[in-house]
């Protein structure tokens, strides 16, 4: 252990002791995007006059999401001598009885406690984690989320923050940091499942000095929201992350990419940055040690396609944001024409755990294939939409029906839609697929970054491609025409038959496009083909009755008859 | 004259607030629009002085990305998500909610100036779908009839 990162633990251990003994009472409010979508800025607002009013010594803290969004605000309470007690669905007036009964009456409200977390017990009230929603997840990546303020570095490290870089630094080489991440069998997270060590071992093979860490945070798949879930709920997991691949890879200079528009999670990877500059975990001499690493935040504009390696370059650098030809690949000739890695925010946010924790210990979570966890976005038609981070080898009905709470009582699962607008649907045989990269794959649709929608049978998979289809068109980059031209014709197409206007023919016609898509440059126009290909094979009975009927069975497109 | 010389101000110091070695044409259009909520005419061969490039180049990158504006907002601004997450969520009931309140079909502001809307394809807050931002403000689980009283409510 370097000398540097005691004296940081130190001070961390003693400030969250602090924080678990409740002095001064502490409140931890949910306010990532989905707690603020639920009102947390009012229950912040409303603790803090009930505080105020009542003559309270407490303290407020933002914390970010620990994935139960449908039950947001979510508010914890660490009260002296109780534990640390989960309240969910806050409103401000929620927040202004707990203050009154509990932090001035003394009644803990368990009526009104969905769970417990650390040390201690009250009558009636489970551990948290042991809730259906979080008893099938295990928390590698998402550790912290919910539970610490991602605005203090030193609750991060409290909970073994930059443990895993602090190890790096002080026992291994750079090679050995490779070898340790190979042994884990961590995959990436953005979509394509590659090894994250073998593209580390190709960045780290390149000749230096300048090289590049990418981060990407773009994330534009609608129903996909755990990038900047995570890096609004614990960015220096990511950090630290990338800090490591850095080290790994003899790499200088980092960069976090993400879309101009999402303004919070932009100030909080900006904050997170420039408290690691200040306690010498960022910039020169990392941890009193020889090695120097850059991090800045880079923005794009909006854009779907700058989520694809090689236009995320050109956005970074200031241009459209249009895939580049490869090779050369970003290995070799990357950003401003240096060797670069660009991974995932999820597959960052795993690296601190392997590398505390080891390679093994990792690896012995999931399947064969598909080592460790998963972090899906559970939306949709389900009782409970969430984000959640389970192991691979669930199937997908285990992760929908006891973490996400299945679709309503006496309704089904018609329709899975997954890897975002360019993955597949998934039809209800497959429910019972294994989490799994390539068991997902091989059944047509993809993990993807993570976004799992479930469509009751209320849904309708043809005005459902028509949408993604519509996406893929609206955010093709124009560059190449197969894509440019051909995810028009396919919106041309799924529109036509939720209009009744189809003709014979059409879904032939429509698969002899997607051999053309796939001849685009890159894997937006390419992967289109998956959203058509999927329906077909899942849903061709309901195209036809779309096509030759005239007849919508969901009873969702209007210009269509209802089933008779 | 004075009006053309603060927003050439304006412009100036929005561009020089950026870190140097980090500025590219996409970072200094970015800093432009967040100080004045679009792209004034004026800043555009501005920004190609300040990044060394053309009037073409800054054009082609202010185009290309969709959130970027040549004209200014109207007071408020409205985007409703139609992302497929939203869509199974009821997103097409509550978008046809907002556009017959605002009483216009196609993206745009309303003729009294007031409401500026958008589509938006993801506001990340799915679990809370249907979601719409209302000058910036995420609001979720979102019925027509709550839509359109956000859109009453910020006239």
């Amino acid at each position: 252990m370097t000398e540097a990162y005691q004296q940081l633990k130190q001070r961390a251990d003693s400030g969250w002791k602090a924080l678990t003994d409740g002095s001064p009472i502490r409140i931890m409010v949910g306010a990532a995007t989905c707690g603020r979508a639920a009102g947390g800025l009012q229950v912040i607002d409303a603790f803090e006059k009930a505080i105020a009013a009542n003559g309270l010594q407490a303290r407020v803290h933002r914390v970010g999401c620990i994935g139960l969004c449908y039950a947001e605000v979510l508010v914890d309470i660490i009260v002296p001598g109780q534990p640390r007690i989960t309240y969910a669905n806050v409103t401000p007036t929620l927040a202004g009885t707990l203050v009154k009964d509990y932090l001035v009456g003394g009644n803990p409200r368990p009526d009104l406690a969905i769970g417990i977390r650390g040390q201690g017990s009250l009558d009636g009230v489970p551990a948290l984690f042991d809730i259906p929603d979080l008893k099938p997840q295990v928390r590698v990546a998402m550790r912290n989320c919910g539970t610490i303020d991602p605005s203090d570095i030193d609750q991060y490290i409290a909970n073994g923050g930059y443990a895993g870089l602090d190890r790096c630094l002080s026992d291994m080489q750079p090679a050995e940091v490779i070898e340790e991440v190979l042994k884990s069998g961590l995959r990436g997270r953005g979509g394509a499942a590659f090894p994250a060590a073998m593209k580390w071992k190709f960045l780290a093979g390149a000749p230096g000095p300048t090289k590049y860490i990418l981060c990407n945070a773009e994330e534009g798949d609608p129903g996909a929201y755990n990038d900047k879930g995570l890096l609004e709920s614990d960015p220096h997991t990511v950090l630290e992350g990338m800090t490591i691949a850095g080290y790994a890879t003899s790499a200088s200079k980092g960069y976090v990419f993400i879309r101009c528009v999402h303004r919070d999670v932009i100030k909080t990877t900006q904050t997170a940055i420039d408290q690691a500059y200040k306690q010498g975990l960022l910039g020169k001499n990392i941890l009193g040690t020889e090695f120097n690493f850059d991090i800045s935040v880079a923005l794009t504009g909006e854009s779907y396609v700058s989520g694809e390696e090689t236009a995320l370059m050109e956005a970074i650098e200031g241009k459209r944001a249009m895939p580049r030809y490869r090779p050369p690949f970003p290995a070799q000739v990357g950003l401003w024409g240096k060797p670069s890695n660009i991974n995932n925010v999820k597959t960052y946010a795993y690296v601190p755990e392997v590398l505390r924790q080891g390679g093994d210990w990792y690896a012995n979570i999931g399947t064969e294939r598909s080592k460790g966890t998963a972090i899906v976005c559970l939306t949709g038609n389900v009782a409970r939409p969430q984000m959640a981070e389970v192991p691979f080898g669930l199937t997908l009905r285990q992760v929908i029906d006891d973490v996400a709470g299945g679709v309503n009582p006496g309704n089904e699962i018609k329709l899975l839609q997954t890897g975002g607008p360019l993955g597949g649907f998934l039809g209800p045989s497959e429910v019972d697929v294994t989490l799994d990269f390539d068991e997902m794959a091989g059944r047509g649709a993809i993990l993807g970054s993570g976004g799992i929608i479930v469509g009751d049978e209320s849904s309708c998979p043809v005005e459902m491609a028509a949408i993604l289809a519509d996406f893929n068109n609206e955010e093709s980059c124009g560059k190449c025409f197969p894509c440019r031209l051909g995810t028009k014709h396919i919106l041309e197409m799924f529109q036509t038959m939720t209009e009744g206007q189809a003709k014979e023919g059409d879904v032939d016609r429509m698969l002899a496009m997607g051999d053309t898509l796939l001849t685009s440059l890159c894997g937006h126009g390419q992967l289109s083909v998956n959203p058509i290909k999927s329906a077909v094979k899942y849903f061709a009975g309901e195209l036809n009755a779309h096509i030759i009927d005239k007849v919508c069975p969901a009873g969702r497109c209007t210009a269509l008859a209802k089933p008779g | 004259m004075t009006a053309t010389a603060s927003t050439t101000d304006r412009v100036n110091q929005a561009l020089d607030s950026q870190v140097k070695e980090e500025v590219t044409v996409l970072s200094s259009l970015i800093c432009v629009q967040d100080e004045f909520g679009f792209l004034p005419p004026e800043s555009i061969p501005m920004i190609a002085d300040y990044t060394d490039s053309s009037i073409n180049d800054v054009f082609g990158v202010a185009t290309f990305y969709t959130h970027f504006r040549f004209t200014p907002p109207g007071p408020h601004t409205v985007e409703v998500c139609w992302g497929p997450s939203c869509h199974v969520r009821g997103a097409s009931e509550v978008m046809s909610a907002v556009k017959s309140e605002l009483g216009m079909e196609e993206e745009g502001t309303t003729e009294d100036g007031l409401v500026t809307w958008k589509r938006s394809s993801c506001a990340a807050a799915c679990a809370h779908g249907p979601v719409a931002l209302v000058d910036e403000m995420i609001y979720g689980d979102l019925t027509p009839e709550a839509a359109a009283q956000l859109i009453k409510d910020v006239r």
